[in-house]
């Protein structure tokens, strides 16, 4: 089938959007592609925002996804700056910013999430505060910390953006509190022996990590942010980092009629409700054979992955989605490597290699089902990454004793389960 | 400056030429076949897998650590394989002629 009249339209430019344009013409796509975003940079790299890039004095072509060039060389319509208001899947068009009609063929949604500002009482009346999810964000956070006397900084929320950060700021001179509502950081997404291990590890880089604590209310007054708490302790900080969670893009789709839950619903190729929309990355709601659920998936894995089903649906071609999923998160000295879903799990096993790491400190946790090995988390250890990674696409039972034990060698043979 | 070569699984050959950043984000910007560079360059994805021509090793040295770990990722993993988002381009590589491992 040629293409070369169609119109493919991409709404959002970030890992999915971008990738996607790229993977259409890998596969053959031949018409046009109009790619929009309201962020008026060049698409750029999000996981080093609160990593190496806010540590860095880089300007952020240095973290561009592509160059400016490449996208004229492949012909793809890049529109930055530039919001989406509506679909009219009737007329199969979108209404832009300044009102303009844009007809398409093939629609991609790839919107993405925005940042949550928790409606804390006072919230609004907060100076210097930010959320981590933009390079403007970033750029704010380096002037506002360039200009602080005092350098302190409190940051609500100990997931990854809260504790990447932290770090990150601890690096540039910065006195850095973080407070986490939980009883314990990262406390969705990972085991309490990890918890417990990068509560430590803050604390020994002198970055104070607080659990339990429910910020209720801010307050700004001579000059300083005032941050307090249920429990009757309060804050002081020059500047505020919100790390708590991100809201999903999906109202452009809800209000087209596109059926949504907790992101927007697509099906193994990406495809929405509606045979002409697909939608891809963190805004997606989609099932993971390997895992059989439903899920939403923030990160560069997923947004990467189902931009190349997608790219390949649109194209006609036999595709579909089946990976497992995979992160990763730099703090201080310590790369942390995920593979796979932990939900479910109930039983963990430690290992812990013999040997001195930097911090004596290179380890895994394995996340079990009874016999099933579900997800891998590896602290300065790529080999315990690795192992994980197969075992799991394999269905590999693994002898859990075996891997317990610092002394077996480790490598793949030596822990498989014998039957 | 440094020229690189890359050969591609369809051995196609590409000579590009990099002034700075890494040989994976070199490929990636040239749309270069097999190398993906999903991660952005922080050795965690082993989707820039290279084999170095073996008489160009000593320009590039040897896989670290972490490297090689990751590299188990790949089956056809050899002593000259290496992931090219940890290739920082500069003269020391000039010339240096790379097969793309997928």
């Amino acid at each position: 089938m040629s293409t070369n009249t169609k119109t493919c339209v991409i709404i959002g430019a970030s890992h999915a959007g971008v990738n996607l344009a790229f993977n259409l013409r890998k596969e053959g796509w031949e018409g046009s592609i109009h790619l929009y975003d309201s962020d008026p940079e060049l698409p750029y790299h999000r996981p080093p925002l609160s990593k190496a890039y806010l540590t860095s004095r880089d300007s952020i072509e240095k973290n561009q996804l592509r160059s400016a060039d490449s996208y004229t060389k492949e012909n793809i319509a890049l529109q930055l700056g530039v919001t989406v208001q509506a679909i009219n899947r009737e007329e199969k068009n979108v209404v832009l910013g300044d009102g303009s009609i844009q007809s398409y063929d093939k629609l991609v949604i790839a919107s993405g999430a925005r940042p949550i500002i928790p409606p804390i009482p006072g919230i609004e009346s907060a100076k210097n505060l930010f959320p981590i999810r933009t390079a403007a964000n970033i750029s704010s956070i380096r002037i506002a910390l360039s200009k602080s006397n005092s350098k302190k900084v409190v940051i609500i929320g100990g997931g990854y953006i809260g504790l990447e950060t932290a770090a990150s700021l601890k690096k540039l001179g910065a006195s850095v509190t973080v407070l986490e509502r939980e009883e314990r950081i990262l406390a969705r997404v990972t085991a309490p022996e990890m918890s417990s291990f990068f509560k430590q590890l803050h604390h020994d880089n002198g970055v104070e990590v607080l659990t339990s604590k429910n910020v209720t209310s801010i307050e700004h007054k001579d000059n300083k942010n005032y941050i307090n708490c249920a429990d009757g302790s309060n804050f002081t900080a020059d500047i505020v980092i919100v790390g708590v969670g991100i809201f999903v893009n999906k109202e452009l789709a809800e209000e087209s009629g596109i059926l949504c839950k907790n992101g927007i619903c697509v099906d193994e190729t990406t495809k929405t409700n509606d045979n002409d929309i697909f939608a891809i990355g963190d805004c997606s709601y989609h099932h993971n054979p390997h895992y059989n659920t439903n899920l939403r998936l923030e990160s560069v894995q997923n947004a990467i992955d189902q931009a190349k089903v997608a790219a390949a649906a649109i194209c006609d071609k036999e595709t579909k989605y089946n990976t497992i999923p995979w992160f990763w998160s730099d703090q201080y000295h310590v790369k942390l490597q995920m593979v796979g879903l932990s939900q479910g799990y109930n039983e963990i096993i430690l290992r812990k290699e013999s040997g001195e790491g930097t911090y004596g400190d290179s380890f895994s946790v394995w996340y079990f089902k009874e016999d099933t090995l579900l997800a891998v988390d590896a602290v300065n250890n790529a080999k315990a990454y690795v192992i994980g990674t197969k075992f799991i696409k394999g269905n590999t039972k693994v002898n859990k004793e075996k891997l317990a034990d610092s002394e077996t060698v480790f490598k793949p043979v030596n822990l498989l389960l014998e039957d | 400056m440094a020229k690189i070569t890359f050969i591609t699984s369809d051995d196609e050959k590409i000579t590009l030429e990099g002034t700075s950043g890494s040989v994976m984000a070199l490929a990636v910007e040239n749309n270069i076949k097999g190398i993906d560079g999903d991660c952005g360059g922080v050795c965690s994805c082993a989707t820039c897998h290279v084999h170095v021509a073996p008489e160009d090793i000593a320009k590039t040295g040897e896989a670290s650590e972490i490297e090689t770990d990751m590299l188990e990722l790949d089956d056809n993993t050899d002593e000259y394989s290496r992931l090219c988002c940890q290739l920082e381009i500069s003269d020391a590589i000039d010339g240096i002629v790379l097969k793309v491992a997928k």
